[in-house]
């Protein structure tokens, strides 16, 4: 395992603009990891070490905190865009899952998966809040609503075009 | 319907509607004003006079819960809005946050006002990112008008708001998931009691409510007790521990209605109301084969179920698990109960949080159960498995932590027991030659649930 830093100082300031906040660092531990994440588009397990040592706590804390929430990869930066189409029941009654499996296809990944360019993580979501406007995704922080095959394709294409 | 003027979302729609200004010209912070001039008790008392319940899906009495704070606690008291909704069918807070934050924020003011909290912390899904925005800039605002920080307004109360953003987990939203996740944990609810108003964030007394909750707080302390208590559904005479389902209430239409969206209107309106007079109707002129009444968790009606009142007591009274969050999912006659069940099962097998053996395998099997007979290899016996797991697991029979449980579990029961002869012959059509079969059989390749 690589043992160079990966937390620069520009995420351990944004990191320690938390601590005021609250009673004690261990609080800050889903801020910091939303600024690793930010930052790195995942949560290296170095990163881990080195949240947990700011926070003074144990790795492992910091660790059980990480993998509770399925939201943040270890492995890999994910995709330069995370986009989530949700699969809940008011979506799934319009169509929500035949348009997951649609992006699947057209983009040649699973939900969960990157595509080779590195644009784009799809991802299936469960509600996202936004039933009125089913089916939908969110990507990045833009909520696409009242999707279908051909509102889809649009957003794929402009992924790919995107430089 | 038509008399009635909407209060929690009158500034919906106009334009800015989300920043101070806009806000302020329609009378924005004055009941703030109101209230800082009374004292914390009186403001407290007057909540508790108006029957308010929380509107975040337990509907518990609002007032109520606020005097359970233990009496000259030295503090710090904290205070959490929750403001997770990810009750699948449930978008009102988001509305709220991203078209009119101030009003939740001003409610919130007030609410920690009453409760002598000093630190606000608003939990917030990760998933609402036009919210966090909108919201923080709504505190920001507020710091520079002096309506947070120190000596708010020349009162000598001094309060601090932060958001803390969620990272994609349902469980969070259960108070004391939530709680252990502000506090930096893995999202496991605590065993209560001890309830948060005792021992809650950082050990200290804590106060949790709904978004839509502190709106209408501030709607209380503006309009008072007798305009919120002039509407819905007034306690039981006979019964004097029924509170009744007072004041508006947001409920949110989806599905398979013509004009799914956010309706306000006094608590009681029916089902069939809902749909018909606010939605535009069934979509396509079809008829309503099932409908959920509030998030799934609260179960399922059937088509002869729709004039079912939406309050606090209606849907209890027709075998579903309440009123919930007032989120209204409609099916029309071409869904598969099967789909639906299913759809159901595989939300509270990825979000049970894993604590309690009964709700972790409880909800998985169900899934798997379920995933078999809509891969057409299901038996009879399976939908009795499925209902013993239906009423084996949550805090009602006393087998779990916490409600995600239930919420799993009224599927299942209202699902099977509502719709039972379209299950058997799902089963029957589909796997005619192991319909009967009851020997152990061979596990299915597992879907992706997580
Ligand atoms: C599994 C589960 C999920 C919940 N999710 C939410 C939620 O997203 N938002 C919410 O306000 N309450 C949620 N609740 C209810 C809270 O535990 C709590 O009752 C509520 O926040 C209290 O606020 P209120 O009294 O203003 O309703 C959930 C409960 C359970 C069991
Ligand atoms: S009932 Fe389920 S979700 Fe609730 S604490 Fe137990 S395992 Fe977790
Ligand atoms: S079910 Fe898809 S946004 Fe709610």
């Amino acid at each position: 395992m690589s043992t160079e830093r990966v937390l620069t100082d520009q995420m351990v300031a944004e990191i320690k603009a938390y601590f005021p906040r609250y009673p004690n660092r261990q609080a800050v531990t889903l801020p910091a990891l939303h600024i690793v994440n930010e930052h790195l588009r995942h949560v290296p397990l170095q990163a881990v070490v080195e949240v947990a040592e700011l926070l003074g706590l144990a790795p492992a804390q910091v660790q059980d905190t990480l993998s509770f929430y399925g939201f943040f990869k270890q492995d890999a930066p994910g995709g330069e865009t995370r986009a989530w189409v949700c699969r809940s029941l008011s979506c799934a009654l319009r169509g929500g899952e035949e348009v997951l499996e649609h992006m699947c296809k057209r983009l040649g990944v699973r939900p969960g998966e990157t595509t080779a360019d590195g644009k784009l993580t799809l991802e299936f979501g469960e509600c996202l809040g936004a039933c009125e406007y089913a089916p939908c995704m969110l990507a990045g922080e833009e909520l696409h609503t009242c999707l279908d095959e051909s509102t889809a394709d649009k957003f794929i294409d402009s992924m790919r075009s995107s430089s | 319907m038509a008399t009635y003027e909407p209060v929690l979302l009158a500034n919906i729609g106009r334009e800015n509607s989300h920043t101070r200004e806009v806000y302020e010209q329609t009378g924005g912070y004055q009941a703030l004003r109101k209230s800082l001039a009374m004292s914390q008790l009186d403001v407290t008392e007057q909540v508790k006079q108006s029957g308010l319940r929380g509107r975040g899906g337990a509907g518990f009495p609002t007032g109520l819960k606020w005097t359970f704070l233990p009496k000259d606690h030295p503090g710090p008291i904290y205070f959490c809005l929750n403001a997770d909704e990810s009750e699948p069918g449930t978008f009102n807070n988001r509305i709220l946050m991203e078209d009119d934050p101030h009003q939740v924020i001003e409610g919130l003011i007030i609410s920690c006002y009453a409760t002598r909290a000093t630190t606000a912390y608003i939990y917030l899904r990760f998933e609402y990112p036009k919210a966090y925005r909108r919201l923080q800039a709504a505190i920001d605002e507020c710091y520079a008008a002096g309506y947070l920080g120190q000596n708010i307004l020349g009162s000598g109360y001094s309060l601090d708001i932060y958001l803390h953003r969620g990272a994609a987990a349902y469980i969070c939203g259960e108070e004391t998931g939530l709680i252990e996740s502000l506090e930096g944990k893995r999202a496991w609810p605590r065993i209560k009691p001890p309830f948060p108003a005792v021992e809650g964030a950082f050990r200290k007394p804590t106060v949790v409510n709904n978004v839509e909750t502190a709106a209408c707080v501030r709607h209380i302390m503006e309009k008072g007790v007798e305009w919120f208590r002039g509407m819905g559904v007034q306690p039981d005479p006979s019964n004097p521990r029924d509170p009744g389902s007072l004041g508006p209430k947001l409920y949110c239409l989806s599905g398979h209605v013509e004009r799914p969206g956010c309706y306000e209107a006094p608590l009681g309106i029916t089902v069939r109301q809902l749909i018909d007079e606010y939605g535009g109707g069934v979509w396509k002129g079809r008829q309503a084969k099932a409908v959920v009444p509030g998030g799934i968790s609260m179960g399922l009606l059937g088509p002869d179920e729709l004039d079912c009142p939406l309050d606090f007591a209606g849907p209890g009274k027709y075998g579903c698990l309440g009123l919930g969050t007032a989120a209204v999912v409609v099916m029309d006659d071409t869904v598969s109960i099967v789909d639906y069940l299913h759809n159901s099962a595989r939300f509270f097998a990825h979000e049970s949080c894993g604590q309690c053996t009964p709700c972790r395998e409880g909800t998985s099997w169900a899934l798997k159960i379920l995933s078999r007979i809509k891969a057409g290899r299901g038996r009879l016996i399976d939908l009795q498995l499925l209902l013993e797991i239906g009423d084996g697991i949550g805090i009602i029979p006393g087998s779990t932590i916490c409600g995600l449980s239930d919420g799993a579990a009224w599927p299942l029961k209202n699902a099977i027991r509502k719709f039972r002869g379209e299950f058997e012959e799902y089963i029957r059509k589909s796997n005619p030659s192991g319909y009967n079969n009851t020997e152990p059989v061979p596990a299915m390749p597992m879907e992706s649930v997580h």
